[in-house]
């Protein structure tokens, strides 16, 4: 008793002390090449909850996904069209594409990037890119 | 008795800042008494760059990246009733993904269909010779092709012949060649990492390549 309502008072300090900055999971994408224009909320899309059920090749090398946030220029036609997400958001490997809100779910206005990544965690934010690669 | 030991430093390290800010608040003075005797700037903080320690896994709606006021933000999966029992490391997303799938506690699909189909391993290992002083790169290919296809790395990121591609730590850094993946999805590439590839020690009679300007005039 004494223990958990300790705990309970700590989580509610934690709250209050830890700084509000984006502390998603690792390897989290928010896409937003369309969505802030189109006044959706930008895609979050959880790399973890996939990497449970399939192997990097089947959305890498079986769907065309290239390694590159927001690099594949996604929209909502191609989804419908069995492309990218739409591959298995079709109702019959998983949930299909009318619950709009599961992707689109991140806060408006978050860039495209992939959370967590080396980059981010430089302490200078600017680079250039090397090469044409 | 561990268990204690454990709990009690962490109420102190959170209980620590409030109290601290507390007493701030109760007798300002103290401090700019100090501060007083000249013009002195506010920016020499300690650790000014480095980040504050981070909450592992938090639930979606408390994440930053999702909305909160968005309904199904509640509805996706917590990570942390993901990772239950799942074996851990101390970065990314503090998962251990291949002793997951070596231990078969996960088994995700090779084929998005067909769950019974196996991939296509390779079991051969590439060491890599560093020029510095840290162990040489034993890069295996078995958990590589685990999770991968072929054609995910050859022959793009990497050209499957000895010696043909060249690559530094800045270029992996910044998400080339091996960072592609590492440092973003896969393991990420922090001091606590460098031995995973980093793995073969440099044998005996190793000496470190001198540069060419200590060769030309060693005496300078």
């Amino acid at each position: 008793m004494y223990k958990s309502a300790l705990i309970g008072l700590l989580s509610m300090l934690a709250a209050m002390v830890l700084p509000q900055a984006a502390q998603a999971e690792y390897a989290d994408v928010v896409m937003n090449n369309y969505s802030d224009a189109a006044g959706m909320r930008p895609v979050v899309f959880p790399h973890w909850y996939h990497r449970i059920r399939f192997r990097c090749k089947v959305c890498h090398a079986d769907l065309g996904f290239k390694f590159k946030a927001g690099g594949n220029k996604i929209t909502m036609a191609k989804i419908i069209d069995g492309q990218f997400c739409g591959a298995c958001h079709n109702g019959e490997i998983s949930w299909s594409v009318e619950n709009c809100g599961m992707c689109h779910s991140g806060i408006a206005g978050t860039p495209t990037q992939i959370h967590g990544s080396t980059v981010q965690r430089l302490v200078a934010p600017t680079y250039k890119k090397l090469g044409n690669k | 008795m561990k268990m204690k030991q454990f709990f009690l430093g962490v109420v102190a390290l959170s209980v620590l800042p409030v109290v601290a800010s507390q007493v701030e608040a109760a007798q300002p003075p103290l401090k700019e008494v100090k501060a007083a005797k000249g013009h002195v700037s506010t920016a020499n903080t300690f650790n000014r760059l480095l980040e504050k320690s981070k909450a592992r896994n938090l639930p979606p709606a408390e994440d930053g990246i999702h909305d909160p006021d968005n309904d199904n933000t509640h509805v996706l999966q917590p990570p942390k009733i993901a990772y239950d029992g799942l074996p851990t490391t101390p970065f990314g997303n503090y998962v251990d993904w291949v002793k997951a799938l070596d231990t078969d506690l996960l088994q995700p699909r090779y084929d998005r269909f067909d769950p019974t189909i196996e991939p296509l391993i390779m079991d051969l290992d590439i060491v890599r010779e560093v020029k510095s002083t840290v162990p040489d790169v034993v890069f295996p290919h078995k958990p590589h092709t685990q999770w991968l296809h072929c054609s995910n790395c050859h022959p793009k990121i990497f050209i499957p012949q000895r010696k043909a591609n060249v690559m530094n730590m800045s270029g992996i850094l910044l998400g080339q060649q091996c960072g592609v993946c590492h440092g973003k999805v896969a393991f990420p590439v922090t001091t606590q990492s460098c031995t995973k590839c980093h793995s073969k020690p440099k044998p005996a009679d190793w000496k470190p390549p001198q540069s060419e300007t200590s060769l030309k005039d060693p005496w300078r």
